[in-house]
């Protein structure tokens, strides 16, 4: 008697463990809304310097990044994601830490082929699909002139 | 010479198990069975600068230390068997480079300790080779830079999961000598693929090859599992293990019981290690067959077991281009006179 | 007071934003690349029919520092670009706009690589 491949994969995903959703949520959820709090506390704090609002948003985002490939370094960014998730993969940390971590990883394939090729290994079809969306978009108001 | 009964081969020389050693990392030193293995090294890059590189010197201890075991020297070793999970099986081949042996590589993915053995007996069983070694490696580091994301990569692992062994396993096969313990029965595998396409449920994907080949050799051979003291699959984990136990009763009305142990559970605590499903890797079945079954056996704990490891069979390639995981399962039956 | 509340906001908004993203990975098995990639896509397309704009404006950084918020920024730097400049702004726009969180990643990966390695877990 043999199992159909139907059959057994409700067996198998009866027997698997799901990921517990509701804790994963809540972690999520604090995590991800702790740092876009500090984000929004730093561009609090540079609006009263004379920064315009453009220049504090992306010194902001820099910070942010800053910091992620400072923990990315000392190896602690994935041990706080192991909780966090979504939490610090969705902000902008994650796109930062997926390009740190494949530099770090790659270095001893050289600086060339190593580190430059395999930096966006993870965030380049981030890039590819947002930049072309957007420029799409460009390319449709500016046939239908709705800019 | 050795003779087959269905798929199942019964050696006529008995290969003997005169020497194993294990090599272990770190993690795997903190586990349940961290008295049991040969060498236990805190630093898992080994010095080296790249994974790749500790990973061939892991392999390389554990060669090293079942050769000094066994009491014999370098040239009388006339071939060594082994592989691992790393591109074109550079693990094995730069890690045995400086042993100057002749040198077969194998592939069995996580399956290779028993697809080694398996070599290395019927080498033996052809009478032109009297001292062989079979072993194998893997190395957690290189294995998620092959398989799966950086090290430093901030993701989340589901439950399904398993943990790549960091270390090795070596044993020295011979015609003739040691202290009882030999191969019997030989079995390889056939591939199974029941569509399972989630590479973070290894367990799933290689539970229906064990099962095949368990089924099998015990149809071949007229046995059923309580004529085992034990019988350890490679890397099942909680979810392979408990899939295939369902399978075997409901397939073959065979229940496996508590004759079944996983090396895939027993390396790791996993109350306390955070290794989710178990252990995997080529390295997990290795360095638990060269440690607590090959002891166990010589001290007697064990006299008739199945060593049987599982392996999936796919790669980064094949799982990109939407391909399920096919599992196999090598089985080798190890006795003591 | 002001303060704080916006900071609430921010937390609220980004916080349930991660958890759509939380929800997709646990539920729907999809790979965090694909995960991320969905998420930009969905800014750019909430940026161009103006619908995250008004999220912005509330929750400030809660909405512009989830990759949406990125995705936000590529469509409205490049209605910009499209303004200003016409049809080369459809091409120049979208880079100009990721320029500054992709430079900064990238001089941060290359300057971390230099001292640091990847470590055992």
């Amino acid at each position: 008697m043999s199992i159909s491949n139907e059959e057994y994969g409700r067996m198998a995903k009866r027997l698997s463990p799901n990921s517990p959703v509701v804790t994963d949520c809540i972690k999520a959820f604090i995590f991800g809304g702790s740092i876009c709090a500090f984000a929004e506390g730093l561009n609090i704090a540079f609006s009263y310097t004379s920064m315009t609002q453009e220049e504090s948003k992306a010194l902001t985002m820099i910070i942010l990044i800053a910091i992620t490939a400072i923990l990315t370094a000392f190896g602690v960014f994935d041990t706080i994601a192991k909780h966090a998730g979504a939490g610090t993969m969705v902000p902008i940390t994650g796109f930062a830490n997926s390009i740190v971590c494949s530099a770090l990883e790659f270095q001893t394939e050289g600086r060339i082929l190593g580190t430059a090729a395999q930096m966006f290994t993870i965030a380049g079809p981030v890039i590819v699909f947002g930049c072309s969306t957007a420029a799409l978009y460009g390319l449709i108001i500016y046939l239908f002139g709705l800019y | 010479m050795a003779t087959r009964r269905g798929k199942t081969i019964i050696t006529e020389l008995k290969p003997k198990v005169i020497a194993f050693a294990s090599a272990v990392g770190k993690k795997e030193g903190q586990g349940p069975l961290s008295k049991e293995f040969d060498e236990i090294y805190e630093d898992t890059t080994m010095g080296e600068d790249s994974w790749e590189k500790a990973e061939s010197l892991y392999l390389k201890a554990a060669i090293s230390k079942a050769l000094a075991k066994s009491g014999l020297s370098k040239s009388d070793i006339d071939i060594i068997c082994s592989g691992d999970l790393l591109n074109q099986c550079i693990g094995s081949s730069f890690g045995i480079r400086d042993f100057q042996l002749p040198f077969c590589g194998v592939y069995g993915a996580c399956s290779t300790m028993a697809l080694s053995l398996c070599m290395t007996s019927l080498m033996i069983e052809t009478g032109a080779f009297t001292n062989c070694i079979a072993a194998t490696s893997s190395h957690f580091c290189s294995a998620e830079k092959q398989f799966r994301k950086p090290l430093e990569y901030g993701g989340q692992r589901p439950p399904t999961a398993q943990w790549t062994v960091t270390g090795s396993g070596a044993v020295v096969l011979s015609k003739d000598g040691g202290r009882g313990v030999y191969i019997d029965k030989i079995h390889l595998g056939t591939i199974q693929d029941l569509g399972i396409l989630d590479s973070n449920n290894m367990g799933a994907a290689m539970a229906p090859a064990a099962k095949k080949t368990i089924a099998d050799f015990l149809s071949d051979t007229g046995t059923k599992p309580s004529d085992y003291d034990a019988i350890f699959t490679g890397d099942l984990g909680s979810v392979g293990s408990e899939l295939l136990c369902e399978l075997m009763l409901k397939e073959e009305g065979i229940d496996l019981g508590t004759v079944h142990k996983d090396c895939g559970l027993m390396i790791y605590d996993r109350e306390t290690q955070d290794v989710h499903a178990g252990g995997s890797g080529c390295g997990c079945s290795g360095s638990v067959l060269c440690s607590h079954i090959l002891s166990g056996m010589h001290k007697g704990k064990y006299r008739n077991i199945l060593f049987i490891a599982t392996g999936a069979l796919m790669s980064t390639v094949s799982s990109l281009q939407g391909q399920t995981i096919p599992g196999i399962a090598h089985l080798v039956n190890f006795r003591k006179g | 007071m002001d303060i704080v509340v916006d900071l609430l906001k921010a937390f609220a908004v980004g916080g349930g934003i991660c958890i759509i993203g939380q929800l997709l990975i646990d539920f729907t098995k999809m790979t965090p690349g694909k995960v991320l990639v969905l998420f930009v896509v969905a800014g750019v397309v909430l940026g161009a029919v103006g619908v995250y704009e008004p999220l912005v404006d509330f929750a400030g950084a809660g909405a512009t520092t989830p990759l949406t918020g990125f995705g936000y920024a590529l469509a409205k730097g490049t209605r910009q670009a499209v303004a200003e400049k016409g049809l080369l702004g459809a091409i120049s726009g979208p880079f100009s706009s990721a320029s500054v969180g992709i430079m900064a990643a990238v001089l941060s990966g290359l300057v971390v690589s230099l001292f640091a390695k990847p470590k055992d877990k």
